[in-house]
């Protein structure tokens, strides 16, 4: 019963949060920018026009009236209709969201499983010729651009070689994975650097403490010592981790949906954000705010079950 | 004075006498010699010479990296391109890391009312996707270098910011300090002659994290139309560019663009590496001690 209660006061205390991130959404696209009608007007509108354009957007009325409409529009997970496509913005991200999970979700795992695998390996023989060059490589992947690796790789497997479909998407759910793996390589070359770095320190961190001596001493092997004891304690460290680098996948997400035309959320985004679409991209500002606020809950509640010495207060 | 600090100082010493702390340096003073020579006009100058009759030339030994749809010598505006790179990176990183020790000593050293405004804050822009925020701000305040590293320094400061608060609680604990206060210290001057010196390592190796993130952001920025204004040589415009040119078999614009992002953030990448093995004493793990 401690978890559900644990959960309501954690959504309590996300209350603020969300209210912190209405205001700063708003005030970035109210206050700081443009006036978007004379946006959607375009150069050579009258100013009847512009004027008509405000009222049907509801930017003749007061700011607190604005923003209290856009708590509302918060609230009810209504955010009202695209400026540019009339369409609704909740079902475009519905619709967004199945070829962006099947793009990011495998990706994902299939990085998480090879990253660990290298920091392991890695720290298995730290200090070493192994552990040095897994190093400098990591570096060395961390230092392109992630656009520099979406166009290489574009280019090379699928224009030069022909491996895979250059752009495209077939909606069922057999047809679209054949477009689909250029975009996971992209994202796995990516998110390897980094990974790996993080989890060699996390298992590094780990194999230097006392219960791994005494595991050794009473003679365990050391494939026992790293499954059993240290990677069951670097899980803690790690799943943090993991869900700190979610930022990182979407903007991942953004550039590869946008190159490889998936039509994700991370597509729909970059249009919205080139064709100056506030609603859309204030929604998904704040929708993205609120997974994110989940994943931390999730992690929280995940170390718990790893680790019971860690108590939810 | 200065020269037996850094020979007595033992993370200075250790830094000194490690190859690729040094390797990564003289690679970084290598750049900025660049951006200093070609922004003085010495080296570089032809960056913006037009010439519509060679346009994109393969490599050659008189252009060394080919020429643009302009006939531009492309290493030319790479080159250039290293100022507005050192530029963006430099200022936005130096206003993300006055922003998060600022909010980060505040929080930590004061505690309550002031600590919950600033938790509350960082925790509702950290919330919000990075690239979403740095590109509303970037959207908001319009193209251009300096909209830029506003941008970038006013999104990357939540990380140093978390670090020096959480450190600040544990110093402000301290015997040191508590001392410093018997003897009638003031909150500024435990602040700044106390805590801060103990925890500006963090800050350091903060910086080059943040520095790096900058000129990355950049390229993405560009894609997204929200980078430098036209014109302006960047390596961010130049990989932009590349995404049509490659095709026709254009490859050098991506080619320069790539050789001189590589090694600046490799070389930034390995310092902050050695950095972290000097500064931080977390970091100091015998590597010789297997079992």
């Amino acid at each position: 019963m401690s978890l559900l209660r644990y959960c309501i006061r954690r959504i309590f205390f996300a209350l603020p949060i969300l209210f912190g991130i209405t205001l700063v959404t708003f005030i970035l696209f109210h206050l700081v920018g443009g006036d978007p009608a004379f946006l959607i007007a375009g150069k050579n509108a009258s100013l009847e026009r512009v004027a008509s354009i405000r009222s049907e957007l509801g930017l003749d009325r007061s700011l607190l009236q604005q923003y209290i409409s856009f708590v509302k529009q918060t609230v009810t997970f209504d955010w009202g209709r695209s400026w540019s496509s009339q369409e609704r913005v909740m079902d475009m991200f519905w619709r967004g969201l199945g070829p962006s999970l099947s793009l990011a979700l495998p990706a994902f795992l299939i990085s998480f499983l090879i990253s660990l695998g290298i920091a392991l390996l890695s720290s298995y023989y730290r200090g070493q010729c192994f552990d040095r060059g897994v190093l400098i490589a990591c570096l060395a992947l961390m230092s392109f651009s992630y656009l520099v690796y979406i166009i290489l790789f574009q280019y090379l497997f699928a224009y030069k070689m022909g491996l895979f479909p250059i752009t495209g998407w077939d909606p069922s759910w057999s047809g679209r994975w054949q477009y689909l793996i250029l975009p996971w390589m992209i994202s796995v070359t990516v998110s390897i650097g980094p990974g790996v770095l993080i989890y060699r320190t996390a298992i590094l961190d780990e194999s230097l403490q006392g219960y791994v001596r005494t595991a050794r001493a009473k003679g365990l092997k050391d494939t026992a010592v790293y499954s059993q004891h240290i990677l069951k304690n670097a899980l803690v460290p790690i799943l943090t981790i993991v869900i700190m680098q979610m930022p990182l996948m979407i903007t991942g997400s953004l550039l590869l949906e946008s190159f490889f035309g998936i039509p994700g959320v991370g597509g729909l985004l970059i249009q919205a954000i080139q064709n100056a679409d506030f609603p859309v991209i204030k929604a998904m500002t704040v929708i993205g705010s609120i997974f994110y606020m989940l994943f931390n809950l999730l992690s929280d509640l995940v170390l718990t079950a790893v680790d019971p010495r860690i108590e939810l207060k | 004075m200065k020269s037996s600090v850094l020979k007595t100082h033992p993370s200075l010493n250790r830094l000194c006498h490690n190859p690729v702390a040094l390797f990564s340096a003289l690679m970084i003073s290598l750049y900025l010699a660049l951006a200093l020579f070609s922004a003085l006009g010495w080296i570089a100058t032809d960056f913006q010479t037009i010439a519509n009759d060679r346009s994109y030339q393969p490599p050659s030994w008189e252009y060394w990296f080919g020429t643009d749809l302009f006939g531009r010598n492309v290493l030319s505006r790479a080159i250039h391109a290293t100022q507005t790179a050192l530029l963006v990176g430099l200022f936005s990183t130096t206003l993300a890391t006055v922003l998060g020790l600022f909010f980060g000593s505040l929080a930590g050293y004061f505690g309550g009312r002031t600590d919950d405004l600033v938790v509350w804050l960082y925790t509702t822009i950290d919330s919000i996707p990075y690239i979403l925020l740095v590109s509303a701000f970037a959207f908001m305040l319009g193209q251009g270098i300096l909209n830029l590293l506003i941008a970038l320094g006013l999104t990357s400061w939540i990380q140093l910011c978390r670090l020096v608060r959480s450190e600040f609680m544990k110093h402000k604990a301290q015997d040191y300090v508590q001392a410093a206060k018997a003897l009638g210290a003031g909150s500024r001057r435990q602040i700044f002659r106390h805590i801060l010196p103990n925890v500006f390592h963090i800050a350091l190796i903060q910086f080059s994290l943040i520095f790096v993130n900058a000129i990355k952001i950049e390229v993405i920025l560009s894609y997204l139309g929200l980078g430098v204004e036209p014109g302006t040589p960047s390596w961010g415009m130049m990989i932009d560019d590349a995404k049509l040119e490659l095709h026709q078999g254009v490859w050098w614009n991506l080619g320069a663009a790539t050789f001189f992002m590589f090694f600046l953030i490799l070389s930034v990448n390995l310092l902050n590496d050695s950095l972290r093995d000097a500064l931080d004493p977390k970091w100091h793990r015998p590597t010789s001690s297997k079992n």
